[in-house]
């Protein structure tokens, strides 16, 4: 067997700042493509739309029901919006027209959230978004995706826009480490595998993945072999790579930065559950808001760093034996 | 060829014994808010707006926004009385029955030649806004209208909407207000006092019109005045009487949200002739 080339942290680009850049490239490749923002395109990183494309760019104001609702009668036209804010406004403030403006109907809509989870750090939790994925999954006919690195977020906006019915994309503030090589490519609900491994297999989505990858080095050093999976796109959710997973690897760790509760980990236990069943253990906020601190010390004290999902991983494979 | 008034209020009147006839035999329903809107809805489908129920795609066509969808009555009577292949007249009757396309709101599933689905207040100005921007951005001469309640405007969204409508000077989009003065819970001055609505939407820079919302002529003209208005919306306080044309329905919040018995539909069929 080759010798494990170790994963290496080296930061790239945002995953918002990656958004914002492949906006624009949509923009130019397509008249329909109409962006929306509500106060924060400096930090969703619109403001590249913006600037290139200023009739095609809608500020809302600090109004992200209104927003997401111009947005839905912008897809009823034919049109495909964008529509842009932080997570914790975007899900929270315009679920309701989620619901009934664009899930219903099955508009063809774009909802970009960005600064999600607890990274997005100094803010504090009225800011930090832990609970948008269970609340994109909630709602019928729509794609939920977490990009883990920029190469990923750009080719997954891109996937987003030419797929015809509702996604909900969820984005972070701070650059994040490099998973993939240029030219990696993506498609909906397609995991990918970024690190082969027999003994345990973990499922990781946005900037877990990154840490995923560190901890099966840390176990390899143990003598676990550990397979690392970015299910990139938690609905619908790859059923196959799961169920190979549970099949060919006996236990199952699953990492996020979302609350554990109605998270990546509960979808994928549910698919564990209705093919396979092995032992789990789960990575991801616990019942709790977090608090204001930079990025690092947050994602250390609530228990989202390598040797948290390293722990885990221990841990599932102690139940297994 | 345009209608004449007698054949406008002649549709009128047969919308509303489409409309007391299907909500009894669905046994629940909205009666009062889509009696005091049909001239509104007539005007708008049989007289005032660019569509064509052959070709309800059509591009340039006007769009109708029901944002009060609990009156979905008056627009199935509508559309069915307009000839859209999705909305059979001969199937009004099934209102709110599993598989029927007419759905206890409007749903856009059942019924495509719909331009929205509705049924959570406060969405339907900012939809028209997206629709408008949308013609706009397609330099089509499309015009959006969206008709609320006066209850719904109790929604903060309306008033998000309201900002946002000045602000982009949509000037494609008209908001009418079905002003019948009771919502579900009683009158709307006992519930959330809502007045003095024209100065709250010319406060938020629309142009705004009130009118008599049961005559069609002024409907027309307040229309046209819109149209002639460059640079901003406009706003249509449109007065009106909940459950009109049929008098023990007449400002009644009881037939807000209650549907006529037999007795009373034939008591009503007999007022509505």
């Amino acid at each position: 067997m080759a010798t494990k080339t170790k994963f290496e942290v080296k930061l790239g680009a945002a995953t918002r700042e990656a958004f914002g850049r492949e906006l624009v490239e949509l923009g130019r490749a397509n008249q329909d493509i109409v962006v929306c923002d509500a106060d924060l395109s400096k930090s969703t990183m619109t403001v590249y739309f913006q600037k290139e494309f200023p009739d095609r760019f809608i500020s809302c104001g600090i109004a992200e029901a209104d927003m997401v609702a111009i947005g839905a009668g912008l897809a009823y036209a034919g049109k495909i919006p964008f529509v842009s804010s932080f997570s914790a406004f975007l899900m929270n403030k315009g679920f309701e027209q989620l619901r009934v403006g664009v899930a219903y109907p099955h508009l063809n809509l774009k909802a970009v959230g960005t600064h999600s989870g607890i990274s997005i750090g100094e803010d504090g939790p009225s800011q930090m978004s832990v609970e948008e994925t269970a609340l994109a999954c909630s709602l019928p006919g729509f794609v939920v995706i977490a990009p883990a690195d920029e190469i990923s977020c750009r080719a997954l906006v891109r996937e987003a826009a030419h797929h015809v019915g509702p996604v909900f994309i969820r984005t972070g503030r701070p650059k994040c480490p490099i998973v993939y090589a240029a030219g990696q490519t993506f498609e909906i609900g397609k995991a990918v595998q970024v690190a082969e491994g027999s003994d345990v297999t973990v499922i990781a989505n946005g900037l877990l993945v990154a840490q995923a990858l560190l901890a099966a080095d840390i176990l390899d050093a143990e003598g676990v072999s550990v397979r690392v999976l970015d299910m990139h796109t938690v609905k619908p959710l790859d059923r196959d790579a799961i169920r190979k997973a549970a099949a060919e690897t006996g236990a199952i760790v699953v990492a996020e930065e979302h609350l554990v509760d109605g998270g990546l980990g509960v979808r994928v236990a549910q698919a564990a559950a209705e093919t396979i069943p092995v032992p789990m253990e789960f990575v991801g906020i616990q019942d709790t808001y977090a608090e204001s601190g930079e990025t690092d010390e947050l994602l250390e004290k609530y228990g989202l760093v390598a040797k948290d999902v390293a722990a885990a991983i221990r841990k599932v494979v102690a139940r297994k034996r | 060829m345009p209608k004449s008034i007698e054949e406008l209020q002649e549709i009128a009147r047969r919308m509303r014994r489409e409309i007391v006839v299907m909500i009894g035999e669905a046994k629940n329903g909205h009666p009062g808010g889509s009696l005091s809107a049909v001239e509104i809805v007539v005007e708008l489908f049989f007289d005032y707006m660019k569509i064509d129920p052959h070709n309800p795609k059509w591009a340039d066509r006007d769009r109708f926004i029901l944002s009060k969808g609990h009156a979905a009555p008056v627009l199935y009577c509508a559309m069915a009385e307009a000839g859209y292949s999705d909305t059979p007249l001969d199937r009004l009757n099934t209102l709110r029955k599993l598989g029927s396309v007419y759905q206890g709101h409007p749903d856009v599933r059942f019924i495509p030649s719909l331009e929205a689905s509705t049924g959570s207040l406060g969405e339907g100005v900012s939809l028209a806004l997206g629709m408008g921007i949308a013609a706009r951005l397609n330099h089509s001469p499309s015009r959006t209208y969206v008709l609320l309640g006066d209850g719904e405007v109790q929604e903060g969204q309306i008033w998000e909407g309201a900002m946002a409508g000045a602000f982009h000077k949509m000037d494609n989009v008209v908001a009418i207000v079905d002003y019948n003065r009771i919502q579900l819970d009683g009158f709307v001055k006992d519930i959330m006092e809502i007045a003095p609505l024209a100065d709250k939407w010319r406060a938020f820079g629309w142009h705004t019109i009130e009118i008599d919302g049961h005559d069609l002529v002024a409907i027309r003209e307040a229309l046209a005045e819109a149209q002639a208005t460059k640079g901003k919306p406009t706003a249509i306080v449109a007065h009106t009487i909940k459950g009109k044309g049929v008098s023990f329905m007449e400002n009644n919040p009881k037939f807000h949200g209650t549907a006529p018995s037999p007795a009373e539909v034939q008591l009503a069929l007999q007022e509505l002739r």
